[in-house]
């Protein structure tokens, strides 16, 4: 348990600098690169709670294919080296530490009224087949339909992306 | 303490030891095996003159890459430029965690040894996940060199991954259902207890789904005729061009441990892993399964390698073979492939996959 404890401050650590570096980067590709960083941060932190398969399809999902195509973008952009962000707007800066003090009572507010969750061991997961199986089993059985919806809304913005793309004939 | 020592420390490091340093010589003696073959497909000799036959030419280029001048450029964006080979081959090594090499198992004290590193229920997905940060490594490459041919196979590199990720991953959930299982110990025991191997599964065998997950294989280790990232005579060498001496040997020894890893998957996913070969004659299966019956779970495991060597060996020979015969694709050819071709197959077999499923339990 201890040694868990400290794996988990080690990445955790990790992730916040990682998410640090990424908004105070001023070139765009290396914000890429520590969102990566901080990806794999988070997909270990799944693992040392059991949770494989989330972390897994975290790396699959948002290392493997997100980014890919955050990097691609960029790439084709901009040249390294060059491209500075605009200029801050005056208001901006106080804008978003008001938010991000809102966000962060609300959040803290949440936790210390909720109390910790009741834990469910490994034995949960084991039990039936593991990760995968227990995953996919809730997915498909009891939350179909909003799992199906989701994927119609992924749908409907891929065909609105290809029609904004499209040249007007 | 020593029993807990053994199986958590000294076992796992002493199998991690043991598979890299087995990589790193498979892909020394293949890299001759490719100018060998070359060499006869164009009616030459290939390499002689280092060693008997060139047997350890590969060793003489090896030595030429450790001792020549690491030239870094000044131009680069230096952390990037010189993390980009390491981001490129620790996923290449990495997926060799979860690869069942073979069957059997033997004890030291009273720890049991077996031989894969680890095995994962979400093994599969893994393998996926890992493959597909390869790709990091050559746009990192490409765009730190900060000139112009680089870039270009950067870019062509990270949009031919991406594509061909999706084909490869389609023709692995067909064996996903066939296995039930996502773990590669257990897609082996699944045809073990099926009494054949994936490909010839009835009533659809997966001929279609290796060939998807061959070629696609192909286009994501960046093979001929798939090597558009680094083709020579567009792009002088694609991703690598400003990389020299041992950070060049990095890139080239990805590739060549991407390649024998699709052997590997190939042979586990479609060829029955260490299973042996016995041309469905049901007697055979006891003695191929282990040629040295007096060393027990050792001599089975042996015998698996030997069958297992065989099939990755098949695989690798065709990579081979695909290089010296096909002339390299287009790049526009290379993407219509990919969208229009593959990935609607793969659409199509994972459905037809699912009803041979449904008609099978009837």
């Amino acid at each position: 348990m201890e040694a868990q404890f400290l794996m988990f401050l080690a990445l955790a650590a990790v992730a916040l600098a990682a998410s640090v570096m990424v908004i105070t980067r001023r070139n765009l590709v290396h914000s890429a690169l520590y969102l990566i960083v901080t990806f794999f941060a988070v997909a270990a932190i799944y693992v040392l709670l059991h949770a494989e398969f989330l972390g897994v399809v975290q790396l699959l999902v948002y290392a493997g294919g997100i980014m890919v195509l955050f990097l691609f973008v960029i790439l084709l952009v901009e040249r390294p080296g060059t491209g500075p962000a605009g200029k801050p707007m005056r208001w901006h800066a106080a804008a978003s530490g008001v938010l991000t003090l809102l966000v962060a009572a609300i959040l803290g507010a949440h936790f210390l009224r909720s109390g910790m969750a009741p834990p469910g061991g490994t034995a949960v997961l084991g039990a039936s087949g593991g990760n995968l199986e227990t995953v996919s089993l809730a997915l498909f059985r009891n939350y179909l339909l909003p799992f199906e919806v989701v994927s119609v809304l992924l749908l409907v913005a891929l065909v609105g992306a290809i029609v904004l793309a499209r040249p007007r004939a | 303490m020593s029993e807990t020592l053994l199986r958590f420390v000294v076992v796992p490091v002493a199998q991690i030891a043991v598979v890299i340093a087995a990589l790193l010589l498979i892909v020394v003696y293949l890299v001759l095996l490719e100018r060998k073959i070359n060499a006869f497909m164009q009616v030459r000799l290939g390499p002689r003159r280092v060693g008997w036959h060139g047997l350890l030419q590969t060793v003489a280029d090896v030595i030429k890459l450790f001792t020549k001048e690491d030239i870094t450029p000044r131009h680069v964006d230096r952390l990037v430029f010189l993390l980009a080979p390491v981001v490129i081959i620790l996923p290449a090594l990495a997926a060799f965690a979860v690869i069942p090499f073979s069957g059997g198992s033997f004890r030291v004290g009273s720890v049991g040894v077996r031989a894969w590193i680890s095995d994962v229920n979400v093994g599969l997905l893994y393998l996926l996940a890992i493959t597909s940060l390869g790709v990091f490594g050559v746009v990192m490459a490409g765009w730190s060199s900060n000139s112009k041919y680089p870039m270009l196979g950067g870019l062509r590199s990270a949009a031919q991954m991406v594509s061909y990720e999706v084909p490869l991953g389609l023709s692995v959930v067909s064996i996903l259902m066939l296995a039930g299982t996502a773990s590669l110990v257990g897609i082996v025991q699944a045809q073990e207890s099926a009494g054949r191997w994936f490909l010839f599964w009835t009533p659809y065998p997966q001929i279609l789904g290796l060939f998807l997950y061959f070629v696609s294989g192909v286009a994501e280790t960046n093979r001929l005729p798939f090597d558009l990232p680094e083709a020579e005579n567009e792009l002088v060498a694609g991703f690598h061009t400003e990389y020299s001496g041992m950070k060049f040997a990095f890139f080239f020894l990805a590739e060549y441990i991407n390649m024998v890893l699709v052997g590997c998957l190939v042979a586990v996913l479609f060829f029955g892993g260490w299973l042996p070969v016995t041309f469905g004659i049901p007697g055979l299966r006891e003695p191929l399964s282990n040629f040295f019956p007096f060393w027990g779970g050792a001599g089975a495991m042996l015998t698996g390698f030997f069958w297992f060597g065989l099939k990755v060996f098949l695989v690798l020979f065709l990579y081979l073979w695909m290089r010296a015969t096909y002339p390299r694709y287009r790049y526009d050819q290379l993407m219509r492939l990919g969208w229009k071709v593959f990935i609607p197959l793969g659409l199509g077999h994972v459905m037809v996959t699912a009803l041979a499923i449904l008609v099978r339990r009837g």
